[in-house]
């Protein structure tokens, strides 16, 4: 074989009538209902007049809180997405034994699964746990806004211009057929000449920039913003998770920028830098995308120990057991999460001693996390424990959580995973701390702050059932996963012939339609919950009796965030404030300085969405002309000096004296 | 089924010093955690915990005293989850004056809460470190079963095993024979796997032999076996390799020493040979292969596939990177078989070039269609059907 004839059209480059999957009836449907539902939304939005409200105030917008709900709304939309692969999934497995070949080919099965996994970690996770902590950060250190509102907004929209591109593979060519972390040289030219390895570099890469960045902002804002008095151990426990969280983003991701750019030097330019036959080696390419990918899941998990910290103390009405041993615990599992990445690949013939080493260093992880479990139980113990959403979430985190960690320490006895590894149990394991660990800590996490948000509780009856409804399905997906593993039965199989397996995939698919009530019960609870908004309303910004900043200002908080910048004196703030007989002043205000919305953001990820595109598709001329775009983009926004304005104090007074009316009509 | 698990695990007291502490309490701890497991499991074919070879046995017990031991901490902390929660809910009068809302430290309790798990993972740990070391799969099995030690002068069984688009290829250097998709070794002898791969990785399980090992293109990875029991056992590919990936599986079987002569035999009549031209084809893409047996093989050949020059005219990596190093040291070369031709097994796009012009793939290029090329046909009878399949 010599050189491939150039065959790529200069207008069009791959992208040719044949790279839309008109032959997938199911990818047809599914298209279909999404240009449906799209067509519904958008009627909608046109219908009640909302595209200007929307793009002034929140496309545009640079206040950290509309944007910590756009990141949330964009990880649940992506939920949808996620959790749809992962009902596909479970069906095929669960239909595919003997003869029957189920009904994903494997070239569609091995996208979903790809699909699935980078999806929920990148465009689900990631988004609602940076949204939460863009929403919830600047409230609890008493600031108004991030160290850089523009970067926030520009963050979030390159992490939106990632799941978009990574969306329109559905329909225009296909996704990645490699697993979720691309391995090559399975994701080499060679093995993936498609432009399925294109798209998850260029949704990843563009991603991963608003993640970068976002990942300096909360660093800059935690360290630089905090209200006078907020020593570094006086700052909430959340705040010092999504601190370490932030350290974590910042020092790993650029390590997977540098992964995805050396690989697509290898797709475009015919490198070699994960081949072996000039001198390059794919066990370089592994070691670097777990040097990024193991500090990610601490980046998940840390927000989410946070959210857990404030649930129980807040709702056992007591201070948290062991705030320093808390802070010092998360710190030295920030440490250790870079010192245990080749535990994700003990089978790949490294030595006993390396192996060891990082079996063990991973055990020790499982100390500050138990050391984590066991503060929140005795912030339970001599409490007064209220079983509202976000403690039901906690509890059920509590006991799940530990199975999860409990098999995770198993995997890291090295003999123990040379057996295990890339089976299901494996599987179980990372679901078992991700949806128990993560998941339920979102879950916990929203329901707690949904009415400091949105002005209103959540539903109490749909979420209930939408909680049974997840923990229930969870085990019932999950732990036949366990069995399975120890059965043999390895991961990422689109058929089985062993009929003997068939039931427990079954149970596992019956678990999966669980949650999918559980998912649809939560939307139903939202739904629910904006009718009987006037129900629900918090009208004194502190509905559960809370003990940080976020709680002492209105629900939602007014654009300012707080009239005054509160002074601190004690690691929960609000409780100690409302003790003391705090008196919120009613006078006095003055004029607040407040940076402006811009639709720079919006622009620049939009532009970059089609560089994406041409550059997964080879279309070199629009990649040019987009590349040259974003950068006079982002040069002339340098030329804005219109950044700033000032809420005047008499706007201020208003809305404080409203609050105040508020207030007094509560007694 | 608990019973049959525990009985094959008589302490061991043979050949490993270093770790009799963690067996004598290990097999204590892995008693409590198979009464405690093994109900869940029984009915149901859980191969990893009751495999058929000594290593793998060896696995199983770890994990079962690595579990015992979390569960000496995981088990509480869920019991004092549900009790605290429910013994200190709000509206419950018996422990009303219990609340104490400025309780939040406790120098005794933080100190317990710490060391507890630090001691379950120093013994875990030193369990982790000697079990690792045993249980290397580089190095050589010096036991046959529990106090059944290897004699001095045991050769082990050589196995090549090269992981190919979609099918395993077995080489026996020492019976000069090839199978594709079934293996066999005789019960008790030990067994060295050498493996690479020829494309992409792949990873070699038989879970009921040993733990698995990754095979990787141009390099080699090693594992150390040995089966006890006979049997007909599944092996697989646990590494996903791509889209024939969940039909990448063969057989091991577990012979005795006359079935094994056997079996070698039967693959000595089958009057195949596998040469590099074979080879080549072999290594395109299919799916479903049924098992081949072949009478010979090319010299060398497993030696060649790592080297990455089994296409005829191609350089072997290890000779490039000699050139390499030799340059890089300032000496001169003659360029006899030093040319960097015809490398298009795996680089299609190179078999034009020399050494000097590498050229740019991918950018603007329709990249090279890896389908193309010799295919398996059906001149190869065994092979036909997946003919159809490509």
């Amino acid at each position: 074989m010599s050189h491939a004839p150039l065959t790529v059209d200069p207008i069009f480059g791959r992208l040719t009538l044949h790279s839309l999957p008109f032959h997938e009836p199911i990818l047809v449907i599914t298209f279909i209902g999404v240009v449906l539902g799209g067509a519904a939304v958008l009627g909608a939005i046109t219908y009640f007049k909302w595209w200007g409200m929307l793009w002034r105030e929140w496309f545009t917008s640079i206040d950290h809180k509309r944007i910590g709900v756009m990141y949330i709304v964009l990880g649940l939309i992506m939920l949808l997405r996620g959790f749809a692969d992962a009902l596909m999934m479970r069906a095929q497995q669960a239909m595919a034994f003997g003869d029957n070949a189920g009904y994903l080919p494997p070239e569609h099965y091995n996208q979903i699964f790809t699909a699935h996994g980078v999806i929920m970690i990148f465009f689900v996770a990631m988004p609602l746990v940076t949204g939460l902590m863009n929403y919830v950060v600047p409230l609890q250190i008493g600031a108004r806004d991030v160290s850089f509102p523009f970067l926030n907004n520009f963050s979030f929209w390159m992490t939106a211009a990632g799941a978009v591109i990574t969306m329109i593979s559905l329909f225009i060519g296909e996704y990645a057929r490699t697993g979720w972390l691309a391995f090559p040289p399975l994701s080499g030219i060679n093995a993936s000449p498609g432009v399925g390895v294109d798209y998850y570099i260029w949704g990843l890469q563009i991603a991963g920039i608003g993640t970068l960045l976002s990942g300096v902002n909360l660093i800059a804002t935690i360290l630089k913003m905090r209200a006078p008095g907020m020593t570094m151990m006086k700052m909430p426990v959340f705040t010092w998770t999504s601190l370490a969280t932030n350290i974590l983003i910042v020092a790993s991701f650029p390590i997977l920028t540098v992964v995805l750019a050396l690989l697509s030097l290898d797709r475009y330019v015919g490198t070699e830098f994960f081949t072996n036959t000039l001198g390059g080696n794919p066990m370089m390419y592994v070691n670097m995308i777990w040097i990024w990918g193991h500090p990610e899941v601490y980046i998940l998990i840390l927000p989410a120990f946070g959210v857990f910290s404030e649930v129980v103390s807040t709702f056992s009405g007591k201070r948290l057991f062991g705030y320093s041993s808390m802070v010092y615990a998360t710190i030295v599992i920030a440490i250790l999460a870079y010192l245990v990445w080749l535990h994700h690949f003990f089978t790949m013939g490294s030595g006993a001693s390396v192996n060891s080493f990082f079996g063990i260093t991973t055990m020790i992880i499982s100390i500050p996390t138990g050391a984590k479990i066991f503060n929140w139980l005795f912030t339970m113990y001599r409490g007064r424990i209220r079983f509202e959403l976000p403690m039901m979430w906690t509890i059920a985190f509590m006991l799940t959580f530990v199975i999860g960690g409990m098999t995770g320490v198993l995997l890291a006895v090295p003999p123990a995973d040379f057996v295990l590894h890339n089976s299901l149990f494996l599987i179980a394991h990372f679901h078992n701390v991700i949806i128990g660990g993560v998941v339920f800590g979102m879950f916990a996490g929203i329901n707690y702050w949904w009415p400091k948000a949105m002005g209103f509780k959540l539903d109490e009856t749909w979420g209930k059932r939408s909680f049974w409804l997840w923990v229930i399905g969870f085990y019932f997906a999950f732990m036949p996963l366990y069995v399975l593993g120890l059965m043999g039965v390895t991961r990422r199989l689109q058929h089985f012939d062993d009929p003997s397996l068939q039931i427990w995939f079954i149970i596992a698919a019956f678990g999966a339609v669980l949650i999918a009530g559980g998912i649809a019960c939560m939307l139903i609870q939202i739904a629910v919950s904006i009718r009987d908004r006037k129900k629900n309303a918090d009208l004194t910004g502190d509905p559960w009796n809370g003990r940080t900043l976020e709680w002492s200002t209105s629900s939602p908080p007014p654009q300012y965030n707080f009239a005054f910048t509160p002074v601190v004196h004690d690691s929960e703030a609000w409780w100690d404030m409302k003790r003391s007989n705090y008196a919120r002043p009613i006078e006095g205000f003055q004029d607040i300085h407040m940076p402006r919305n811009t639709p720079t953001g919006i622009i620049l990820a939009g532009i970059s969405v089609a560089f994406g595109f041409a550059m997964v598709w080879h279309i070199w001329w629009l990649a040019a002309i987009t590349f040259v775009g974003m950068a006079v983009v982002a040069i002339g926004h340098t030329f804005n000096y219109d950044r700033d304005y000032y809420i005047p104090a008499r706007e201020v007074a208003e809305t404080e004296a409203a609050r105040t009316r508020m207030l007094t009509a509560q007694g | 089924m608990s019973n049959v698990a525990l009985r094959r695990h008589p302490l061991d007291t043979g050949t490993m010093t270093p770790s009799s502490f963690s067996r004598t309490r290990g097999r204590l701890l892995a008693s409590l955690a198979a009464i405690g497991l093994l109900p869940l499991l029984s009915g149901c074919n859980a191969v990893v915990l009751s495999p058929s070879g000594d290593v793998a046995q060896q696995q199983r017990d770890l994990i079962l005293i690595a579990t015992a031991l979390m569960l000496l901490i995981i088990i509480p902390v869920m019991v004092l989850t549900v009790i605290f929660a429910r013994k200190y809910r709000a509206g419950n009068e018996a422990t009303e004056d219990e609340y104490d809302p400025d309780w939040d430290h406790s120098t005794g309790l933080e100190l317990l809460i710490w060391s507890a798990p630090l001691l379950i993972i120093i013994c875990l740990g030193a369990v982790t470190w000697t079990s690792t070391h045993r249980l290397d799969p580089y190095r050589p099995i010096e036991r046959l079963q529990p106090g059944r030690d290897v004699a001095k002068d045991a050769k082990p069984l050589d196995i090549q095993v090269v992981s190919l688009d979609w099918k395993w290829l077995f080489i026996y250097p020492e019976y000069g024979i090839a199978t594709v998709n079934e293996v066999a070794a005789p019960v008790d002898r030990p067994i060295t796997f050498h493996l690479t791969s020829s494309s992409v990785m792949n990873a070699f399980y038989v879970p009921a032999l040993a733990g698995m090992i990754y095979t990787m293109p141009s390099m080699e990875t090693k594992l150390n076996a040995v089966i006890n029991k006979p049997g007909d056992y599944e092996g697989m590919s646990a590494n996903f390799s791509g889209d024939g990936f969940s039909h990448m599986r063969f057989r091991f079987h577990g012979l005795s020493n006359e079935q094994f002569g056997q079996w070698i035999a039967s693959a000595k009549q089958s009057g195949r040979k596998l040469d590099r031209a074979d080879y080549m084809k072999l290594a395109q893409p299919s799916e479903d292969v049924p098992v081949i047996r072949f009478s010979g093989v090319a010299p060398d050949l497993y030696d060649k596939v790592v080297n990455n020059c089994v296409a005829p005219g191609s350089v072997c990596m290890r000779d490039m990177m000699a050139a390499d190093a030799a340059t890089a040291a300032g000496e001169k070369i003659d360029g006899k078989g030093m040319k960097m031709r015809g490398m298009d097994m795996t680089h299609p796009d190179h078999a034009d070039d020399t050494a000097s012009v590498l050229p740019l793939r991918g950018a603007g290029l329709t990249p090279p269609n890896r389908r193309e090329g010799p295919q398996m046909t059906a001149d190869n009878e065994p092979m036909a059907p997946v003919a159809d399949k490509l």
